[in-house]
């Protein structure tokens, strides 16, 4: 169990440090297709950030920003993202997760159609990983007791 | 939609079963309908897939749109139409199975269960599905995370058994990648059927050779071949009854058929049984699978421990069929894989009524039991009948293809050894059903209230899919004529 | 001596999956064999990156977004990495499960090393005898 540990200094760097950690992520994330990067990379670093919160802060204080709901919440609508683009795709006359006929919607040539949804799967795939990351490491440090095990 | 079904029997479970936490953070109740309609919907499409196989043939689907070599491809032909339809069906029974006993064994756990079940059954359907070797790796994984999470759940020795399983199954997995690996440097390809034809000129680079050495070792772990089996017996006894159920009847199946798509698609028949002595080996194996599988059998106390270890046995039975390398063998391979996925369902459902009526699975437990609840015993005696191969079930017709195909081939010892596991298998099944129904009660205060036994059936969510399975071990023997002549005969590769 | 420095990515590839694979054999203690298998797997994704590379060629990230061909030779193959990314997702999940059942085999045996759990185990089936 991570108890509080009033350090100043570690506090407020990481006050400061982490909505830029934050917002690095979501420019890995954004640029998977044209420089190293990605749906996972960029997840990573998301989860990252809040393990950071864990670390300079108490376990309780992380639970009021992101609470265990909200977290399982997030690692469904990432997949819910993911094959719901491609179940679009299926409404739309295409085979699965083919995003060309996506030019429909969007109303740009069909090449820029794939890299928006090649964009859109990147983005569903980082909201899972965030959550998967911040779960499994919250499941660690609180050795496995908290509210959702004891229904 | 009809020309997508394909893409569609892997993403509905996988989209039920995150619609399950949304609904089971909602109401608990709600997940229990979703997960039945989703794998009935599942079985409709399969049999619709394996309707339009018969008629047209090979089935292919691009994903993505993109062409095969450098894209992935979805192929579905008589094989794996087969065992899509079997892994369905089972699968929906066993979740009808699993209401009652899921609530009693896992109080409090229902949504997560059928979310990782969900996500189990998107993992074995998508093995069967999909034509390309690296897609089948991670589908593989998918699989056995899943198996890992359920079966961790069991009682006692459970934790430790699913530590072990883990620890075995990823050192199988990556044996598998490495393979993936070995035939990508060789050939630049990762299609199945873009292999197949780009490998036949490299068969004496020792790269391949080396490949199909991690290819077998790999799925032999996955599928639990005799020595590599160690995982097996304490993974299935310590975990949930409806966990046993379903992976006892479709995880090593689908290992199988990994193992016939590497060895008869990937490299083609003439490889297994000219450049390596692959079939040889493979026979030696499955032997000693099958005596070994019975003789522990014979020598259990626990009922979930034995039916394990006939479990082994079995898969060595398929696996002799399809070592010998002849139409008769691999037509009771295949017979073998569906006949047994009914046979270990029905078994290990039995056991999962008697845990949930009696709380223990020992062989003492059952005794006199017949008295309790007739039909269940009823069906666990059909099912122990045809898994040694009694004439009017099921198990009779796959052995008789099986040891035909050793006789044609003239392999006197493995129709030997499969006649004497057979013998083995009377002893260790009639030990327990002995104990059923005649062995005399050793309680002094049981021979007084002997008249007033109450019948305790099981109740009716278990018990109907228990007797589907058993009327399905009692028919289907009939019609496996028809499904030969329907389905299997286009199985077999060319050249046996 | 030719045959060790032209290939000596397959010799660290070999040598760091049988450390890891000895690790998971041979060591008593729970936690070091799960550390051998992430050992055993991150050699398997060393192995597969080192395959695409070739003489003289860089990073598979195409510069300015012109649409005319390139010239393949001058880039290293990018599927292996992208199929290593999948089997890292892959090797992060297990690592996830593994240490969650860690976690649960610790609160119910309260140790963790293996021959002592037997030991437990043991004692529980055979009460009276040691």
């Amino acid at each position: 169990m991570i108890n509080r540990f009033e350090n100043i200094i570690i506090q407020t760097i990481s006050r400061l440090l982490i909505p830029p950690i934050q917002l690095y992520a979501l420019y890995v994330i954004a640029h998977g297709h044209y420089s190293p990067g990605g749906g996972f990379q960029g997840g990573c670093i998301l989860g990252a950030s809040f393990i950071l919160m864990v670390i300079a802060y108490d376990i309780k204080e992380t639970k009021r920003m992101i609470s265990e709901k909200i977290n399982t919440i997030f690692i469904v609508l990432g997949v819910i993202i993911y094959s719901g683009i491609g179940a679009v795709c299926l409404i739309l006359g295409a085979d699965y997760l083919d995003y060309g006929i996506l030019n429909k919607i969007f109303s740009v040539s069909p090449a820029k159609a794939r890299a928006l949804g090649t964009f859109g799967v990147e983005i569903g795939v980082g909201i899972t990983v965030m959550a998967v990351m911040v779960s499994i490491f919250l499941n660690l440090v609180s050795g496995g007791e908290h509210e959702e095990a004891q229904e | 939609m009809a020309e997508h079904s394909l893409i569609l029997i892997i993403v509905i479970p996988l989209m039920a079963s995150c619609f399950n936490i949304l609904l089971g953070l909602f109401r608990r109740g709600f997940c229990y309908p979703l997960v039945i309609a989703t794998l009935s919907l599942c079985v409709i499409l399969s049999i619709f897939i394996m309707d339009g196989v018969i008629n047209n043939g090979v089935i292919h689907y691009r994903l993505g749109g993109w062409a095969p070599p450098w894209g992935i491809e979805y192929v579905v032909d008589h094989l794996n139409a087969f065992v899509m339809t079997i892994i369905s069906f089972i699968s929906l029974f066993v979740a009808v199975y699993s209401k009652r006993s899921v609530e009693a064994e896992l109080p409090g756990r229902t949504v997560y269960f059928y979310t990782v079940f969900l996500l189990l059954v998107t993992g074995l359907l998508g093995i069967t599905v999909t034509g390309d070797v690296f897609n089948l790796y991670v589908f593989l994984e998918i699989t056995s995370l899943a198996g890992y999470a359920l079966i961790a759940i069991g009682r006692d020795k459970a934790l430790l058994a699913s530590f072990n399983y883990l620890i075995m199954g990823t050192i199988g997995a990556c044996f598998y990648l490495l393979g993936v690996g070995y035939l990508y440097i060789a050939t630049g390809s990762l299609n199945m059927a873009d292999l197949g034809r780009l490998l036949p000129d490299l068969y004496h680079s020792k790269v391949v050779l080396v490949a199909f050495a991690f290819f077998a070792v790999g799925v032999a772990i996955k599928m639990a071949l005799f020595p590599l089996h160690v995982w097996l017996p304490d993974a299935y006894t310590y975990a949930p009854s409806t966990v046993s159920a379903l992976a006892a009847s479709t995880m090593t199946k689908v290992g199988v058929y990994v193992m016939i798509r590497i060895m008869f698609t990937v490299f083609k028949p003439n490889f297994s049984a000219e450049m390596l002595p692959v079939t040889e080996i493979l026979g030696w194996v499955a032997s000693g699978a099958m005596i070994f599988g019975c003789i522990l059998a014979i020598a259990q106390t626990d009922v979930k421990r034995m039916l394990s270890y006939i479990l082994i046995a079995e898969v060595g039975y398929i696996v002799i069929g399809v070592s010998v390398t002849n139409r008769m063998g691999f037509t009771g391979a295949l017979l073998h894989i569906l006949f047994d996925a009914f046979m270990m369902a029905c078994l290990f459902m039995v056991a999962g009524v008697v845990m949930h009526k009696t709380g223990k699975t020992s062989i003492h437990g059952f005794r006199q039991l017949h008295r309790r609840m007739p039909i269940t015993m009823a069906a666990f005696t059909i099912a122990a009948l045809s898994v040694i191969g009694v004439p009017p079930t099921a198990g009779f017709f796959s052995k008789w293809y099986l040891v035909l195909g050793a006789i044609y081939a003239r392999k006197w010892i493995f129709a030997g050894m499969l006649l004497l596991s057979s013998l083995l298998a009377v002893v260790a099944f009639f030990r327990v059903i002995e104990n059923i129904y005649f062995a005399p009660s050793c309680h002094a205060h049981d021979r007084v209230g002997q008249e007033g036994i109450v019948r305790d059936e099981a109740p009716l969510s278990m018990l109907v899919p228990l007797l589907t399975m058993a009327a399905g071990i009692l028919i289907l023997g009939f019609f496996s004529g028809k499904i030969v002549s329907a389905v299997i005969q286009f199985t077999v590769p060319e050249g046996f | 001596m030719d045959f060790i420095i032209s290939k000596f990515n397959y010799w660290i590839y070999i040598v760091l999956m049988m450390i890891g694979f000895y690790a998971m054999i041979s060591k008593s203690n729970l936690v070091k064999k799960l550390v051998g298998m992430n050992i055993f797997q991150t050699a398997i994704i060393l192995f597969f990156i080192s395959i695409g590379s070739k003489k003289g060629a860089t990073i598979p990230i195409i510069q300015d977004s012109h649409v005319d061909a390139v010239n393949s030779a001058l880039y290293m193959n990018p599927l292996p990495h992208v199929l290593m990314l999948t089997a890292i997702v892959v090797m992060v999940s297990t690592f996830g499960v593994a240490v969650a059942l860690l976690i649960m085999i610790y609160r119910k045996y309260k140790t963790l090393e293996e021959d002592e759990i037997l030991q437990i185990l043991r004692n529980e089936k055979w009460p009276n005898t040691h």
